[in-house]
């Protein structure tokens, strides 16, 4: 994660020449001691960081590795029925047993969670622009988007499983579904919210509203979308397991209900950690890919946004 | 027949017409309450080309609304303004308008920053590039081209956006409370600064400020504005030489036109308070 010293502001052989500088500018006004000052924090932030994002996940391995431990020792009582309760290490040997199906079944999941999220993802800032570009659109749409929401996607997968069948499409749309909303709300809420005076300044340009839109207010919203973004991918995977969990023939859901008919509590929950780490997974991965996106968003926030 | 005579016209307009003419331009819009409210009453001014003029008044007078009327960005209720005597050319894109907050675009480089306002206009990226650098060059921005607004002082990006607005306004710039938002150590030397730079960019200047001090350093003229609704209380031309020095304000003929200045400034905030506790 790493990704620090291509950020960094200046490289060496453009170190600012402010003292050497012809220009009418007095030394008070750059006071080159505190610029070098800010450039070093700059760069012995990236170092920081790694040691301080170890350091900040400490807490939360060594409760989870506390928690096994606990899981292990009681559900290695003899009074404890393995077939209800299996131990972190059955848990672990069905995993690395099952590992090739669990694969096929997580790819299946993945592709379902990536096409319905690709959907969400164009539909979501379409409908996001559209909303925010026409107050009309904005009171029309806006009140039908929350109601969607409000509808229990349990009582819609089953129907949509009937309408377009065990495959793909069935799954996808329930994902589509799920990450839609954040996505539309943040992107809309992220332009709503962009600084009047900038637009003001922009016209003083001379900048029509399509310009001001592009240059302005969409790069202005990308961290909020992002924030949508990350909503939404979290949301999907457990989607497009619940989506197989109605009804399907491959995915991971299909291979937890598999398992739970034979009583096979060890392949469940063998299932539900691969669910986990392929929902973090892609979290992740947003995030370093909003990180490389704008690197702007994180430098300011380093600073304290000033 | 026609054009030889609009043409000799506008020729000699040029030569004695001020390059900004404010007439008559009043300001109403209405209140929460549905009450009519005067922002600005018959304001007339002029800026000449070259001259640096500048706008004191008490917040709240209107100022900003001033600007943003003469900047095109709002219609005035009454009057007009002409640009080089022309009350109908167009003004956005052609006045270099700079507002109190610097306003960088947090995800551009300060180099891209600062050809904003060219870049609405159409000019070619290299062109607005190479032009910007030379100025980074003038500015003392030098070394900074990529670096994010985040990464530099209050100051550099205060000179950025002076940058851009230089850049995007040619010649003519209407500067509101520039160094308004800056801790009082970097706007003396911004002004100095600006002092120093403006001579060798020939640019025409309207400055708004509050600060007398700031508009005696910096201006060859200095129109007082009332508290709103805004009117021009008093105008008076600055009697100091260039290239200017700060210790010339101690002069005895100015502390007497700075006295003047701030009597005209402070008597209207006390008749204004006056009228609101009664």
């Amino acid at each position: 994660m790493s990704t620090d010293t291509r950020h960094s502001p200046l490289r060496e052989d453009q170190a600012p020449t402010v003292g050497s500088s012809e220009a009418p500018v007095r030394e008070t006004l750059l006071a080159p001691t505190a610029l070098s000052a800010r450039r070093l924090a700059f760069r012995r932030g990236a170092r920081e960081r790694s040691w301080r994002v170890g350091r900040a996940a400490l807490p939360a391995v060594i409760l989870l590795a506390a928690l096994i431990a606990l899981w292990q020792w009681y559900a290695s009582q003899p009074s404890v029925d393995p077939q209800l309760l299996p131990t972190p290490v059955a848990v672990w040997t069905s995993l690395v047993a099952q590992r090739d199906i669990l694969w096929y079944h997580t790819l299946v999941t993945l592709n379902e969670t990536l096409v319905g999220f690709a959907v969400a993802l164009v539909a979501g800032v379409l409908f996001g622009t559209a909303i925010d570009f026409s107050p009309v659109l904005r009171r029309g749409l806006y009140p039908l988007l929350v109601t969607s929401q409000t509808i229990p996607i349990i009582t819609l997968a089953p129907l949509l499983v009937l309408w377009f069948g065990f495959g793909l499409l069935s799954k996808s749309i329930v994902v589509l579904l799920v990450c839609f909303f954040p996505i539309t709300v943040a992107l809309s809420d992220g332009l709503r919210a962009s600084d009047p005076e900038l637009i003001k300044l922009y016209r003083s340009f001379g900048a029509n509203a399509l310009r001001i839109f592009w240059s302005v207010r969409l790069p202005g919203a990308l961290p909020s979308l992002f924030s949508g973004i990350r909503i939404a991918i979290t949301y999907s995977v457990i989607g497009a397991i619940f989506a197989e969990y109605v009804g399907a023939s491959a995915g991971l859901g299909f291979y937890i209900e598999l398992q739970q008919h034979s009583f096979a509590t060890a392949g469940v929950i063998a299932a539900i950690v691969v669910t986990a780490v392929l929902s973090v997974a892609l979290f992740l991965a947003t995030t370093l890919i909003e990180r490389i996106a704008l690197p702007w968003y994180y430098l300011q926030d380093r600073s304290g946004g000033a | 027949m026609n054009d030889i005579t609009a043409g000799t016209r506008t020729a000699h307009a040029a030569a004695d017409t001020p390059l900004l003419d404010v007439r008559g331009v009043t300001m109403r819009y209405r209140g929460t309450r549905g009450q009519d409210v005067i922002a600005l009453r018959d304001i007339s001014l002029t800026v000449r080309a070259g001259e640096f003029v500048a706008l004191v008044g008490p917040s709240g007078c209107g100022k900003t609304t001033l600007l943003s009327i003469i900047a095109g960005l709002a219609q005035p209720s009454e009057g007009t303004v002409a640009l080089r005597g022309d009350p109908a050319a167009p003004r956005l894109g052609h006045i270099g308008y700079m507002p109190q907050r610097d306003l960088l675009l947090p995800w551009r480089k300060a180099l891209d920053n600062a050809t904003a306002g060219m870049e609405v206009r159409g000019v070619s990226r290299k062109e607005a590039r190479d032009r910007a650098r030379g100025l980074f060059q003038t500015f003392g921005l030098a070394g900074f081209e990529r670096a994010y607004p985040a990464m530099l002082s209050g100051g550099m990006r205060q000179r950025v956006a002076f940058a851009r607005t230089v850049l995007a306004g040619g010649d003519v710039l209407l500067l509101d409370e520039p160094f308004g938002a800056l801790d009082a150590l970097t706007r003396a030397s911004l002004q100095r600064w600006l002092l120093d730079i403006w001579g060798s960019l020939g640019a025409t200047c309207l400055l708004v400020t509050h600060d007398v001090e700031e508009a005696l350093l910096l201006a060859d003229r200095i129109y007082v504005l009332s508290p709103r609704p805004g009117r021009i209380r008093l105008e008076s031309r600055v009697p100091l030489e260039r290239p200017r020095r700060a210790e010339m304000l101690a002069r005895p003929e100015l502390a007497a036109l700075k006295a003047d200045l701030l009597a005209a400034l402070v008597d209207e905030a006390i008749a204004q308070e006056s009228e609101v506790t009664q």
